[in-house]
């Protein structure tokens, strides 16, 4: 291999060429400028996303990570550029999504002394990172980047973060680079246990009601065909938590919906009724599980999964099966009989009925004048025809939406799960669409939440990102007045909202936009939504008080689900 | 029922680790009762000894927790009746008291301790073992004023013949080979 002498600055960049890094997200400033002033020259063959705050960047990269399931990066200067990073990288670590963070920092010989914008970030962000560390020699930048990206996209991804302080970016070496493929003291997965695959095979042969729970390590493990494979040749009928969304499409005939307290009734109901339960990259979160005293009550549990402290963390696996979902559930579709559960399944379905009856007719097809939430989701799906990729914020319209839009393809779907960060869904929206620049993304957004982020509609505007934003205006935090009304009288303690022009704001953005406010409006507004070429943003204003059900109340067993006031 | 755990950590030499280690403690309000941190036989690779009183559910949990971080070669955790473990105490008494009697210099050898130094104005007693019997030394030579005590952090070995690490290493590396 050659070798030549550039800075450490250019050898961050060459490093993330080397990485195949296209796109990167980011903020500049003093402590990162060297930085920025190498990738000046690299204009050709990467892309800088300028947003509007780091915490834009970090969720943008975020989106472009969860639908490529390529590293997503990002830059910005020490201090405050760091700090405002710091939401989305615990947000990554919790939904496992692999960034690469670089991060720029004062000159060594200040570490320490409080200079101008100097923050521990090393030490800030150890709790929510997989990894991170501080580079004080240029020598050190191509080993610990290529290390960086082999951690943060092996194993269980997460967010990387990398410190490299200014005089580390101005020093000169021989650079020469080499891919990471091993450390030694990181196993990314375990080989799988062939003698716990036979003993789940027979537990799954011999049950009656067995039922399949995954999660977004179908996702990560590209284990979507493996997937289909197994509950096809088992008929075991199959859920989905929230972030395993478009791992399966909506309308396989095993897939019986989504987990969780505003998920579906049969799959919630029909936990304590399985005796066996196969989880596969889920990680019983308590948003799934409820109280956990009285959850799964009669299964036996096997739980296929990546990461060795998830078994046993909730719930006591009777098999568990470490190693790669891909590669387990391969050999586990091998072992098992053919079967069929069709009575089982049947139980699904009817349970399905009493929630179309009682919640789903009304939020899709509602009687009554004011905008449902569900109506809108209903909508903005089918005329994609169910292709587009979902991005949601947080809050009562994110729950709507992952119940009611439809996937037909993996990789469709972008949330905060695990943290439940609001302020999340303009940005990764945007980062989303920048990763799968041939597909449609709707991003569906709460009045509150889009107020968090608003900003990045100058990042979309200026990268003119075809993004459709539905923002569901019920002026209201209508997640946390859901809770007042339910759980604390009515007592409607600084949830409603005075909210501004929207309209005004998108145009004054530069982005074309328009307010819904009866039913009749809705269809035709959706359709110009998704035929305008460019980025497009639709307020629809919606009953005010509306609730989100079912729901299994927080601490309530999963089977005391409720489906209506 | 809680009672104490010996967890022993062998990590990489990286600066930053014994905050990452014991974050996993401080994320679910654990008192680390002792800690000793050492190179281990192996260079490079790192020791941690940590005491703590935890429930046999909790401490599966935590070990995998701290297992997990990326420089973390390895953790096994263990009751203190699979190890043999110690702790060193120093005590620091005025040298006058051990001239007006013999009583120190009994206690001394009664308890196995040993005089590490003599000054003319104090003297300086090690004794090694449990807490409970350097507590115990202590409660005695404090009748006549200790002036100072310190108490190192637990030392543990497994009763097992092999380092374990060793093996553990070989192994890793035999896997890692099967990893494409
Ligand atoms: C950053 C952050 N702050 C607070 C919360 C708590 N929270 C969860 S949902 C919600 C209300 C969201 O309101 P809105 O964005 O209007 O969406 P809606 O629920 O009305 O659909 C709040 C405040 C949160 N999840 N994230």
């Amino acid at each position: 291999m050659t070798t030549k002498k550039v800075t450490g600055s250019q050898a961050v960049i060459l490093s993330l060429l080397e990485e195949e890094v296209d796109t990167i997200f980011g903020y500049p400033g003093g402590a990162i400028m060297p930085i920025y002033d190498a990738l000046y020259d690299h204009n050709d063959h990467v892309k800088h996303i300028l947003t509007r705050h780091e915490q834009g960047a970090i969720h943008a990269a975020e989106g472009y990570a969860r639908v490529t399931g390529k590293p997503g990066v990002c830059f910005a200067t020490s201090g405050p550029g760091a700090t405002n990073l710091i939401t989305g990288i615990a947000d990554a670590m919790l939904d496992s999504v692999p960034l690469v963070c670089i991060i720029g920092q004062v000159a060594s010989p200040l570490l320490g002394t409080d200079a101008f914008q100097e923050s521990d970030v090393v030490g800030i962000s150890m709790p929510v990172t997989k990894w991170n560390y501080q580079i004080t020699t240029p020598e050190e930048i191509p080993e610990t980047i290529a290390k960086a990206f082999y951690i943060a996209n092996s194993g269980r991804p997460g967010p990387v973060l990398i410190d490299i302080t200014k005089d580390a970016q101005f020093g000169e070496f021989d650079f020469e680079y080499k891919k990471c493929t091993k450390i030694r003291s990181y196993l990314p997965e375990q080989p799988i246990n062939k003698f716990k695959i036979k003993e789940a095979a027979d537990i799954i042969d011999n049950a009656e009601r067995p039922l399949l729970l995954f999660g977004q390590g179908v996702i990560i493990g590209r284990a979507e065909e493996e997937l289909k494979a197994f509950v096809e040749k088992t008929g075991i009928p199959a859920a989905w938590t929230l972030l395993g969304l478009s791992a399966l499409p909506t309308d396989h005939p095993l897939n019986v919906g989504m987990l969780g307290m505003h998920g579906n009734y049969g799959p919630n109901q029909l936990t304590n009724h399985a005796d066996v339960i196969i989880s596969v990259g889920m990680r019983f979160d308590d948003r799934v599980t409820g109280k956990v005293s009285s959850y799964a009550t009669e299964a036996k549990i096997i739980h296929l999964e990546i990461d060795p402290a998830e078994i046993h963390k909730i719930i006591r696996a009777d098999v568990p099966i470490l190693g790669n979902s891909k590669k387990s559930l391969k050999l586990l579709t091998d072992q098992v009989k053919e079967n069929r559960h069709d009575e089982w399944l049947a139980r699904f379905r009817e349970s399905d009925k009493t929630e179309q009856e009682k919640i789903i007719q009304k939020e899709l097809f509602p009687e009554k004048p004011g905008l449902t939430m569900g109506e809108v989701v209903r909508i903005a799906g089918d005329k994609t025809n169910h292709e587009a990729v979902l991005v949601t914020d947080v809050g009562q319209h994110q729950m709507v939406a992952s119940r009611y839009f439809k996937f037909r393809h993996p990789r469709s779907n972008v949330t905060s799960g695990g943290l439940g960060t609001m302020g999340f869904g303009l940005p990764a929206a945007m980062g989303a669409q920048i990763g799968a620049p041939d597909r449609k993304v709707i991003a569906f957004i709460g009045d509150g939440g889009f107020q968090m982020t608003i900003q990045e509609l100058g990042t979309i505007a200026q990268n003119k990102l075809p993004v459709k934003i539905v923002v569901l205006n019920n002026n209201f935090l209508g997640m946390v007045r859901q809770w007042q009304q339910l759980f604390f009288e009515k007592r409607y303690s600084f949830t409603e909202l005075q909210n501004p022009d929207f309209i005004a704001i998108a145009k004054g953005f530069g982005i074309d936009a328009h307010k819904v406010e009866v039913r009749d409006d809705l269809e035709s507004s959706i359709q110009t939504m998704i035929d305008h070429p460019g980025p497009y943003m639709l307020e629809v204003v919606i009953e005010k008080e509306d609730n989100v059900f079912p729901m299994v109340p927080s601490g309530a067993s999963v089977s005391d689900i409720m489906l209506e006031l | 029922m809680k009672q104490e755990y010996i967890i022993t950590v062998y990590s990489e030499n990286h600066i930053g680790m014994l905050s990452r280690i014991t974050l996993v403690f401080t994320r679910r309000k654990i008192n680390i009762d002792s800690l000793t941190v050492s190179e281990s036989a192996i260079e490079g690779i790192f020791k941690f000894t940590i005491v703590i009183k935890s429930t046999p559910d909790l401490i599966v949990k935590v070990v995998g927790q701290i297992e997990k971080q990326i420089d973390v070669l390895k953790a096994f955790y263990h009751t203190n009746d699979e190890m043999i473990y110690q702790e060193i105490a120093l005590y620091k008494v005025a040298t006058e008291a051990l001239y007006e009697n013999d009583t120190i210099e009994k206690i001394v050898r009664n308890a196995g301790a040993r005089i590490l130094e003599i000054t003319r104005e104090y003297t300086v007693i090690e004794k090694t073992g449990h807490k409970t019997e350097t507590q115990e030394l202590f409660f005695e030579l404090n009748k006549f004023k200790v002036m100072q005590f310190i108490r190192s952090g637990r030392v543990a070995l497994t009763r097992d013949p092999i380092e374990r690490l060793s093996e553990f290493l070989k192994e890793r590396d035999a896997v890692l080979e099967q990893i494409d």
